[in-house]
């Protein structure tokens, strides 16, 4: 079984490339019975988000000149 | 300009429209960096003129966008150098082996040895809701910041300016396993900065008014 730690990484990794469907499975059972993991797994997504839309809002921030 | 001088070495593959399909991420690249959308316009459309002009150079190896990005790279360091700011191009650039190779240190932060958390993530109240604040992004910025350089690069150039993960490794000089651990690490510090300072602030801040 895998701890905390090693799904958390395999969390971010899913965010970057396709997981084995062992791994997704792992993934699923463990955030299923653990609320952190399952609360990194939504945030992480929000964060992605968020970095997106500050993108977005740097665009649309009135010029500062430097 | 010199338009006319390059357009005999556009005869291979090279087009405006593949060029062009790139000014979006070459753009946001920019904007990081310069923080003002004209001078991120003006370095991005000196840098489309200067591959269109030099198009026979290109060689196709390490992929159009990398060498677009070489460019542009070059065209930031010319207005820093112009605007005598070199300091601030540390921001991406000069500050890249500060920190060394990954280690196991950072983790230990969030972990327990048996790979437990230490203090796990809480639920956030309400996050999509906090997107619409303009004193969330202050606190996301400021979070954004505190991540260690390297990292902080790594991160914006994945989830900013939108490079794939092998360009960003290719960016950055790091392996595939750092790339994925820098990562991961980025996420961990970001989650409980802005756990920290936005999402446990509003709610101590409704526990209070409540109380």
């Amino acid at each position: 079984m895998r701890n905390c730690r090693e799904i958390t990484a395999l969390v971010s990794q899913g965010m970057d490339k396709k997981l084995s469907f062992g791994e997704r499975l792992a993934i699923g059972f463990h955030v299923m019975m653990c609320s952190h993991c399952r609360n990194f797994q939504s945030q992480s997504q929000f964060m992605r988000k968020a970095a997106r839309r500050y993108t977005g809002q740097l665009q649309n921030r009135p010029d500062k000149k430097p | 300009m010199l338009l006319s001088k390059g357009t005999k070495s556009t005869s291979n593959q090279l087009t405006e429209a593949l060029l062009a399909e790139h000014r979006p991420v070459l753009f946001r690249y920019a904007l990081l960096q310069l923080r003002d959308n004209e001078l991120a316009d003006d370095a991005v459309q000196e840098t489309l003129l200067a591959a269109w002009q030099t198009a026979s150079s290109f060689e196709g190896k390490a992929g159009l966008r990398t060498w677009l990005v070489g460019i542009l790279k070059h065209k930031i360091a010319d207005h820093w150098r112009r605007t005598v700011r070199e300091v601030v191009t540390s921001d991406f650039d000069s500050v890249d082996n500060e920190e060394g190779e990954a280690g196991e240190g950072d983790e230990n932060d969030f972990f327990m040895s048996d790979g437990h958390w230490n203090s796990g993530p809480t639920s956030w109240n309400d996050p999509e809701a906090a997107l619409n604040q303009q004193e969330f992004w202050a606190i996301y910025e400021a979070c954004q910041n505190n991540l260690p350089p390297k990292m902080a690069k790594v991160f914006m150039l994945r989830e900013l300016v939108g490079l794939e993960t092998d360009e960003v490794c290719r960016e950055t000089g790091l392996s595939d396993a750092n790339y994925w651990v820098t990562m991961h690490r980025a996420r961990l510090r970001l989650r409980e900065c802005l756990e920290t300072r936005w999402f446990n602030q509003s709610k101590a801040k409704k526990e209070k008014r409540h109380a």
